[in-house]
This record gives structure tokens, C-alpha cells and sequence, in this order.
């Protein structure tokens, strides 16, 4: 809360190119981070030699992405001159002295085929050490990526952690009664649609590899369950058995889903193979079980069941079939996703009349209650366990939100105009 | 019944020779869903393979489908088709069951009848929770005709969940009206 930074317009200059690209979808996600870490990691990010020749540039987008990640606090390179290109250029007296902690400097040069070579370094100023140096040759229309990857290696080089800039988030947007599948880049920009339907669209999951996207379809008058490539838009159905098909999740290995059935009676959960043979049903209840999520190594299953009453998240281990409660705390516990370093899972819960999105440890069962909205729902992790994408409510209309793990950075996603909900995190880009 | 299928299928030819100067019965609906593809590799446009040509034809009512008339009569009880649950609950209330006992009845008289019950559920709480919880209410509507004699093969049970709200409204009066099932016929 004690901070509450615009980029907004920031990024404004960038966006008209955004609009040109192909096949882009008109609601842009416009981001603003609305509460910070107490520590930030100042860094003064230095434009490129020759950035100006190309609007789009690179290091805004660097800046934008670290500000955003609330660790990163730009300090200005103003004044410095000549400006440092190169990391032997970097005089970290001077820097220490704007209270910069590292600095990035690089270049940009036109090949003959019309590429770019694009060089950055990463500079230590308290120990005047070199910690990161990349050469990338791109196409102009890669200035993006190639931000977002730089992004990445400055971010893990100085946190440790693995970044998620490269990453892209899938959501569903909703104007009027036509309902679109978007995915985006993780920073919201360059949405496309995957698909446009006039009925709703819901539960979009990633195959573990990217390359496709498992997600449900009324537009057959029932839930049906389809799995579609991203390159080529090619569908296939998953699952339309007698009945409702839904809330598909991939295992760790893309080779099968699980998803929930109501051919044999009640909603159970099933595995399938990827390719929509062999459905076999794993859990008997008499009651609900739906909202599979594999964690991590494969090995079990997260799901909501009420057959003890109320909603609550169960785990079940894939080999020896023993079922586990979770959660115990309250009436409604549901939507469990693991996060991807296997240590817990976040879920939505239900607190008197409101829906908080909150984080588990399986070691310790504590958990915390990680946002305060009145209808927060659809938790997605980042693939570095370091963020939560969700669904919120701000004025009636449905935005994304996202919060870090710990609680304590803050930003949402809007789309002037259209609802936006269902946000799924997609895997790294390896 | 046979004069009546030979009317519908003139119809439809006649429509399909002269679409432009007739109130058609048959149309050309946008399709349903669209798919594009993404990113760098493949094209821009619809490679994808849709599963349906996006060209539908809509049978003439109480004819070609061989529904009764009936069931779009409004003296009749056939033509009730909605169910109102109570909140967190799956039970047929009392008021209700006069309808679905109806519909029980016609479908046992007529083989033919197949019923698909929507479940719905109003807004609040996890997307694929409240299609579970539809379900659950349209599977105690078809539990309902059962016992008064309705064929398992007849009835289908589906769930939209908290998707295709009744009432946009964002209070009781509005959620009261979105706890429901529907029974819709195929063919209708």
C-alpha cells in the first residue's frame, strides 16, 4: 500500500506498435502495480547505444518488466556522460553515489540483413564485477522477447530466482455476450485470439510445453472439453461424453488430462490421454469431486470434493489411491492449484460473504490469506512459484489481479470495456 | 404427421431457392465458435478446423422434430420448463413437482422425446465448483422423473454453472431466479 506507480503511460509509446502487429486482439491489458516489497533493488538501466533509431527500443521495456516485478527501483542515469556502453565504461563510484546497486548498459547495431545485434551487460557496482554479458541477433519485431528475455537474465543474476518476463498468461475476455480466448505476453501487451465464441468460454489450461491449450466450450449447448494448438488453430475435442465436461489439467508430461465427467453419474474425475482415448475414472464419491490439478512430479492430484459436507481441497496419491484432506479452516476451500516449487498450493476461500485467494504449506499448514477483494477467484501460479494471477471484481466489470507469494506486492490488469477473468500462467519459455 | 414433414421440407426448399424475399425459417447463424491461430508459425486466419460448418437450419416447430405443440402451449403445464432451487440446496421443492411430473409423463408417452436439463447456479464461488453444482440440481430433476417414470435414455444432464445467467442483478432476487434448471427439449 505505501506506493501506487502508474506505467501506464510509460508504456503509452510502446502500445501504438503493439497495434500494428497481426492478429491482435483490441482489449490491451493495461497494468498498474498498486502496493511494493519494503526493500526494492535500486538499478539504473542505461539506453542502448543507438537505441534511438528504433522507436520501440529495448530498456524501457527491461525497466517496465523489473518495476513490475515490485524487487526493481530505477534510478536515474541522467548527467552521467559520456553514457557507458560497455561494461568496462561502468564507474561505480559514480553509480554507488545515485544509490544504484547494479547497472545496465549495451548497445544495438544494424546487420546487413536488416537484424539487429542487441549486446547488454550486467554491472555490479559494489564489487565493480561484470555479472551477466548477452549478444542476441533479432528481427525489429522480436524487441520485445529479446526485452523480456534480458529481463529475465538481470532478474535471476540478481534475486536468484528463475524470471517469468519471457512467459505469456492465457485469459478469457468477455465484451458484450462474445467470449474470446486470449493469450498474451506476461506484461499483458500483444493479446491474441484463440478463440471467439458467443457462448462462454472457460477454464483454459497450458500443456506443459506451451504448445497447446485445453479449455471448456458451452457452445454446444453443454460443456465440452477441446484441446487446440496455438501455431496452427487446430482443435480437437477432448472429452464430449453424455453429460458435462470440464476442468481439464494436464500432467506434467502433456500425455494425459484430468478432467471432470458426469457420464456415469455425479461429477468425477477422470484421466484421459491427451489425444481424448482411454478415459478411466480414478476417485468414486458419492458426492462432487471436480477441479483436478497434478502437482509438480506427477506423483498425486489436488481436487475439491464435498463429501465431507462443505467444498474442501483433497489430495490424492496416484499410486497407492489414498485420499487427504487439506483444508479444515471454513465452509468453502476450492480451486486448489500447487505451485510449481511443490512446497503448497494456493486455493480460493469463502470468509463470511468473500472470496480471498490464500496460499498452504503442506509442511507447516499454515496458510495466509493473500488478497482482499470481495470475489477474488481462478488462482494461477507463475511458473518461479514467485507470483499469483487471479480473477477480481473492481466495478462490477471482472479484471485480472496478481500478487506475490508472500503477500506483499500488488498489481492489476484491466481492459477498458470488457470483462477479463480466467487467467492462466503459462510454462517457461525454454 | 407425413403432410406435415412434406410442408416443412417444401418450406425449406422454397427458402433455400429465394432466401432474400422470404421470412425464412431456416438461417444462416454466425458460427458458433471460431478458432485462430497464434503466434510466429502457422498463418494468421483460420486454419483451424471448427466442428461445425456454421451453416444451421432450424426445423419448423411441433413438426419436423415431432414435439407436441403442447409443450409451447402456454395453458399448458408443458410449457413450464423452469425448476428454482433454494440456496446450497439440491431438493425439488414441492411447488415443482407438478411440472416435472408432467414432463415425466410425456416423455414416457412419447419415446421419441429426448430432455436435456440445464442446471445453472447464481454467481458466486469457483467457475467449475458451480458447474458441479448444477449438475447436481439437474441430476435431482432427472432423479425426480425417474421415479415417475421417465426412461434414463431420455434425459441428458448438463451443467452452465454460474455461465448463463437468468438475472444480471447482483442480489438475492437475482441469484434466486439464477439457481435453477431448465428443461429444454433437443430438437426445439
Amino acid at each position: 500500500m505505501s506506493r501506487f506507480i502508474r506505467i501506464i503511460g510509460f508504456l503509452l509509446p510502446f502500445a501504438a506498435f503493439a497495434l500494428l502487429a497481426p492478429a491482435t486482439a483490441r482489449a490491451q491489458l493495461a497494468i498498474e502495480i498498486v502496493g511494493g516489497a519494503g526493500t526494492t533493488l535500486p538499478i539504473a538501466i542505461v539506453p542502448f547505444e543507438n537505441e534511438s533509431t528504433w522507436p520501440l527500443g529495448i530498456t524501457g521495456i527491461v525497466g517496465a518488466d523489473l518495476t513490475r516485478s515490485g524487487l526493481f527501483r530505477l534510478v536515474d542515469y541522467a548527467g552521467i556522460l559520456p553514457r557507458p556502453v560497455r561494461a568496462d565504461d561502468v564507474k561505480s563510484g559514480d553509480w554507488r553515489a545515485r544509490g544504484a546497486d547494479a547497472v545496465v548498459v549495451g548497445s544495438m547495431r544494424t546487420l546487413g540483413d536488416g537484424r539487429v545485434e542487441v549486446k547488454f551487460s550486467l554491472v555490479d557496482t559494489g564489487r565493480q564485477a561484470e555479472l551477466a554479458s548477452m549478444t542476441y541477433t533479432v528481427a525489429p519485431a522480436q524487441f520485445r522477447a529479446t526485452a523480456h528475455r534480458i529481463a529475465d537474465v538481470i532478474y535471476e543474476k540478481l534475486t536468484g530466482d528463475v524470471g517469468v518476463f519471457s512467459t505469456r498468461i492465457a485469459y478469457i475476455a468477455k465484451q458484450g455476450t462474445r467470449f474470446q480466448l486470449h493469450v498474451a505476453e506476461a506484461d499483458g501487451y500483444n493479446p491474441q485470439t484463440v478463440v471467439t465464441s458467443n457462448e462462454p468460454l472457460l477454464s483454459p489450461a497450458w500443456a506443459p510445453d506451451g504448445t497447446r491449450i485445453a479449455y471448456v466450450s458451452l457452445e454446444n449447448k453443454k460443456p465440452v472439453v477441446y484441446i487446440q494448438s496455438l501455431a496452427t488453430g487446430q482443435r480437437q475435442v477432448l472429452a464430449n461424453f453424455r453429460g458435462s465436461n470440464s476442468a481439464p489439467a494436464w500432467s506434467p508430461d502433456g500425455r494425459r488430462l484430468a478432467v471432470t465427467l458426469t457420464k456415469d453419474g455425479g461429477s468425477q474425475i477422470f484421466l484421459i490421454n491427451a489425444d481424448g482415448t482411454g478415459a478411466q475414472r480414478i476417485l468414486t464419491s458419492q458426492g462432487i469431486d471436480t477441479e483436478a490439478n497434478f502437482a509438480p512430479d506427477g506423483k498425486s492430484l489436488l481436487f475439491t470434493s464435498d463429501r465431507g459436507g462443505t467444498p474442501q481441497i483433497y489430495r490424492l496419491n496416484l499410486a497407492s489411491n489414498a485420499v487427504e484432506r487439506l483444508t479444515f479452516d471454513g465452509s468453502y476451500n476450492v480451486s486448489a492449484r500447487a505451485t510449481p516449487d511443490g512446497k503448497g498450493f494456493v486455493f480460493v476461500r469463502r470468509d463470511g460473504g468473500r472470496f480471498n485467494v490464500a496460499i498452504q504449506d503442506y509442511a507447516t499448514r499454515q496458510v495466509q490469506v493473500l488478497t482482499s477483494g470481495a470475489l477474488d477467484e481462478s488462482p494461477s501460479v507463475s511458473p518461479n512459484s514467485r507470483l499469483v494471477l487471479y480473477a477480481a471484481e473492481q466495478g462490477g466489470r471482472g479484471i485480472l489481479a496478481a500478487v506475490s507469494s508472500d503477500g506483499r506486492v500488488k498489481q492489476r490488469l484491466s481492459a477498458p470495456a470488457t470483462d477479463v477473468r480466467e487467467p492462466a500462467w503459462g510454462p517457461l519459455q525454454r | 404427421m407425413r403432410k406435415w414433414i412434406i410442408a416443412a421440407l417444401v418450406a425449406t426448399l422454397v427458402v433455400g431457392c429465394k432466401s432474400t424475399e422470404t421470412q425464412a425459417p431456416a438461417q444462416i447463424d454466425e458460427p458458433a465458435a471460431t478458432v485462430a491461430s497464434v503466434g510466429g508459425t502457422g498463418g494468421t486466419g483460420g486454419a483451424g478446423g471448427t466442428s461445425t460448418s456454421g451453416i444451421q437450419t432450424t426445423p419448423v416447430s411441433g413438426t419436423a422434430n415431432g414435439l407436441s405443440p403442447a409443450l409451447k402451449d402456454p395453458r399448458n403445464i408443458l410449457s413450464k420448463r423452469i425448476v428454482y432451487f433454494d440456496y446450497d440446496s439440491f431438493a425439488v421443492k414441492d411447488e415443482f413437482r407438478p411440472v416435472v411430473e408432467a414432463h415425466a409423463r410425456y416423455l414416457q408417452a412419447n419415446k421419441a422425446a429426448r430432455v436435456a436439463l440445464q442446471g445453472h447456479a447464481d454467481e458466486r464461488g469457483s467457475r467449475e465448483y458451480n458447474i458441479a453444482l448444477g449438475q447436481k440440481r439437474a441430476d435431482a430433476v432427472k432423479k425426480l422423473m425417474q421415479l415417475l417414470g421417465a426412461p434414463d435414455m431420455q434425459v441428458e444432464t448438463v451443467s452452465f454453472g454460474k455461465e448463463k445467467p437468468k438475472a444480471e442483478g447482483h442480489d438475492e432476487s437475482a441469484w434466486a431466479q439464477n439457481r435453477r434448471v431448465e428443461i429444454t427439449y433437443v430438437g426445439e
